[in-house]
């Protein structure tokens, strides 16, 4: 894939379908992942009447959605209300803009990758919040509160972790970092125990982050439908909801990707030989896998136990191998 | 602190093990009996709603409006009309009105029937939008029956029928292992297919 300087333009436009695509396509199968992982986790077939392997059934319930009515609640702030699913939705599909899913294949190689990304993850939080805030319910008040006080909690460890690999890694392009895993899978930031020995729990530090921030369960506190309706997406019908719902698995494969990049090698073959696109695919459904199968064993905590994790556990040993990782790198 | 490292270790190996029995549960087969598609096999004292038994003999109705059953009913939903024809010794149902919207399935009709004239049906598809659908004449779905070979229906002299038996079901309130395993081998009514 090499695109002379003139062409740039269509690569762009490219790109852009591409990305559309992608996280269009993958938010809808997604939810049948999650559905299908879901039954069979519980010995049950999942979806099995539409379609084979009810295959179709993403497409079935994106046609419910959209033939569906949004209804605007009384009260309610009617521009806020309409932005807040757009605003969830934006950041992950303009973050996927720098995830490099090949040697070549990313649409913008900026130095700052890693930085955009984060920048623009905050602003998930903002559109829940928003979302949650402009319903005029009290559940999605409730709910709005608790993002923000979870994003501010998770957001740290998060960051630390985040702060830890640039200085494992030196950079902050995506690309780079990948580059520098390159060779057999103990090259990969996962297993680079000289760096720093405590590298698998950074990575499962920043997985339990993603989680969070993601509001996967068993962190979904802002949608935890026991106690909260739907959390923020009460008042959302349509596709309204349909986008949250969809921006909820968008935001799950920038996490992964993310995740795949800074500790599983990216697009980097495991043997070492044939890098590309395949790999990246690999690592990031078998983290996406990950979720589903987290979301599916582990109950929902109580809001005080997730703060306590965050704020007890996570926050003090991301410091650690912060410290850990600086120190090894002055000494080696 | 060494309390709290070792907290943090067994929650952290906790959750492992729980991820490990999930993951174990995932590659087991499913367990799910796709409904419509395949069913389950009815057992032999399944208590569906009532149904009058044929007399193997004359092919006609055991029952002859004894009324008892009608007495035995708490919830009041069981209605009994005969005629005594001519020169017959007993009266004969001409109609058998069960209500099923009220019935309870307690079963006490069947108790109270002296001649094992009524029995469970092991129908269970009773689904409808339509309340009359539940308000049946038994006598009208036994003459409906009629000609085909009924499949509920006793063969002569052939396998238990423990709802028509004389003992009250309760006295014996699970069937033997021999006569749940018995089915008919042509019920048209429920698809035996044994997962």
């Amino acid at each position: 894939m090499t695109f002379s300087l003139s062409s740039e333009p269509i690569r762009l436009a490219l790109f852009l379908v591409g990305i559309a695509s992608f996280v269009g396509l993958n938010a809808a199968y997604l939810v049948w992942v999650e559905r299908k992982g879901a039954g069979r986790f519980q010995r049950r077939p999942g979806p099995t009447e539409v379609g084979f392997a009810g295959l179709l059934q993403p497409i079935v319930d994106v046609g419910k959605l959209l033939s569906k009515q949004i209804i605007l609640p009384a009260g309610v702030d009617a521009t806020l209300f309409r932005v807040a699913p757009l605003l969830m939705m934006a950041p992950a599909l303009m973050s996927l803009a720098v995830i490099p899913f090949g040697e070549s294949l990313a649409a913008r190689n900026i130095n700052v990758g890693l930085l955009m990304i984060f920048a623009f993850g905050s602003v998930n939080v903002m559109a829940i919040m928003l979302g949650g805030w402009s319903s005029r319910n009290k559940y999605a008040i409730i709910s709005a509160a608790r993002v923000v006080s979870q994003n501010v909690a998770y957001e740290i460890p998060m960051l630390l972790v985040a702060i830890t690999m640039i200085m494992v890694t030196g950079t902050m392009n995506l690309n780079e970092i990948v580059q520098q895993q390159a060779g057999y899978f103990w090259h990969w930031n996962l297993f680079r125990l000289g760096v720093n020995p405590l590298m698998p729990v950074t990575f499962l530090i920043f997985f339990t982050c993603m989680l969070a921030e993601t509001n996967r369960a068993p962190f979904d506190m802002a949608e935890a439908e026991s106690e909260l309706v739907a959390g923020a997406y009460t008042e959302y019908s349509g596709m309204g909801f349909g986008v949250f719902f969809m921006a909820e698995y968008a935001n799950i494969l920038l996490g992964c990707a993310l995740a795949t990049v800074l500790f599983l090698g990216g697009w980097q073959s495991p043997f070492g030989a044939l890098p590309g696109v395949v790999w990246f695919l690999a690592k990031m459904y078998f983290l996406i896998f990950s979720v589903v199968w987290i979301r599916w064993t582990f109950p929902r905590t109580q809001f005080y136990g997730l703060l306590n994790l965050s704020w007890k556990i996570l926050i003090p040993i991301s410091l650690v191998t912060l410290v850990l990782s600086s120190a090894m790198i002055k000494i080696l | 602190m060494k309390n709290a490292l070792v907290e943090i270790y067994t929650g952290l190996k906790s959750l492992f093990i729980g991820l490990g029995i999930t993951i174990g549960q995932f590659f087991k087969p499913t367990v799910t009996v796709h409904y419509p598609h395949e069913t389950l096999k009815i057992p032999a004292r399944f208590r569906g709603h009532i149904e009058l038994v044929r007399d193997p003999a004359t092919g006609k109705p055991k029952c002859f409006v004894c009324k008892l059953c009608e007495k035995a009913c708490p919830s009041d939903c069981i209605t009994v009309e005969g005629i005594k024809p001519e020169g017959a010794k007993r009266k004969t149902v001409t109609n058998y009105r069960l209500d099923f919207t009220k019935c309870s399935l307690c079963g006490s009709c069947v108790e109270a029937c002296r001649d094992g004239a009524i029995r469970f049906s092991r129908e269970y598809n009773l689904a409808s939008t339509n309340k009359e659908d539940y308000i049946m004449d038994l006598f009208k779905r036994l003459e409906a029956e009629g000609g085909t070979q009924n499949p509920t229906q006793p063969t002569a002299g052939g396998e238990p029928q423990p709802a028509t038996a004389t003992i009250p079901s309760t006295t014996n309130p699970h069937a033997g292992p021999a006569s749940a395993q018995v089915q008919p081998a042509t019920t048209a009514q429920v698809q035996l297919e044994a997962k």
